[in-house]
């Protein structure tokens, strides 16, 4: 595609023109939990972040991860932020400003932790388009075997982790 | 591969034109008339008594965060479901401790009447 000004522009294929759709879509609904003013739908805008989130994953081949990220983040994660805002009645009825006075700090701490990723993601070796990938349920069965192969203290471990969450949420919401 | 994706992506699509047409359509060819009866949530529903918007109790909050912790039990049996019929006895042996702690810990929470609603 040629431009008025004589700049080349390349004609994105179809992949990366739905690419920009999901990424669009992740980068304003990440701007709406940041400046909503509503905390509840700051809470939804969080809900459509994760799941361009999972949307991205799939473009980055990891599916485990996708379906993960729906699984917990869209299913589990955003119904407990919903329910921890419904428990607040000041969080219910007042408006949050987006701006206290802590607004100028963040930003920079903001622009310095993009600042650190940029470095990262540069640093990073990308794999070029066209290389081999592993496939999805190749994928899926090496992460299984090396759970019960190569971490399986690790795998074991999380088992015990999950319980003391459980143990800690039982205790936390029910004595009282 | 992404594109093994297109079928989902038709179907948001769909998902999307059918809301976008189920209340665009209404709003720009339907009557409008403003009245108490059109603005219960439900018509002919139970009539409403208080503010929706009031404080929900703590119960809630606690059957999301055991939701939430089953939920990503659940994610790890998958890896080790797709390799179960590879590995055999191995894949089987090496989840009976895991297993047997997230035992324990939905023992605690039905002894502990996490589960009770009352």
């Amino acid at each position: 595609m040629q431009l008025p000004l004589g700049i080349e522009v390349p004609i994105p294929t179809f992949e990366q023109f739905v690419f920009i759709q999901v990424a669009l879509l992740t980068a304003v609904a990440g701007l709406a939990v940041v400046i909503s003013r509503n905390l509840f739908h700051s809470a939804l805008a969080l809900t459509l972040t994760f799941f361009g989130v999972a949307g991205v994953y799939v473009f980055l081949e990891a599916e485990f991860l996708a379906v993960s990220q729906v699984l917990v983040y869209v299913g589990a994660i955003a119904m407990l932020i919903a329910f921890a805002i419904m428990l607040t009645r000041s969080m219910m009825y007042g408006r949050t400003s987006p701006l206290n006075n802590q607004w100028g700090k963040s930003s920079l701490f903001a622009f310095l932790f993009f600042i650190g990723l940029l470095a990262f993601a540069r640093a990073t070796p990308w794999p070029a388009a066209g290389e081999e990938v592993v496939a999805d349920e190749a994928l899926i069965g090496a992460l299984g075997r090396e759970f019960v192969t190569t971490y399986v203290i690790a795998f074991e471990v999380l088992g015990l982790l999950l319980l003391l969450a459980l143990v800690g949420a039982v205790m936390l919401a029910r004595d009282r | 591969m992404a594109s093994d994706y297109l079928p989902l992506l038709i179907l948001i699509l769909l998902a999307a034109g059918f809301g976008v047409i189920a209340i665009g359509l209404p709003t720009l060819l339907g009557p409008r008339e403003r009245n108490n009866q059109k603005l219960e949530p439900y018509e002919s529903g139970i009539i409403p008594f208080s503010d929706a918007r009031r404080r929900f109790p703590v119960k809630y909050y606690l059957v999301a965060m055991l939701f939430l912790i089953f939920d990503i039990e659940v994610i790890f049996l998958y890896p080790w479901a797709a390799v179960l019929r590879d590995l055999r006895l191995f894949a089987l042996v090496a989840m009976i401790p895991f297993f047997i702690v997230l035992v324990v810990g939905f023992l605690y929470e039905w002894k502990k009447g996490a589960l009770d609603w009352d």
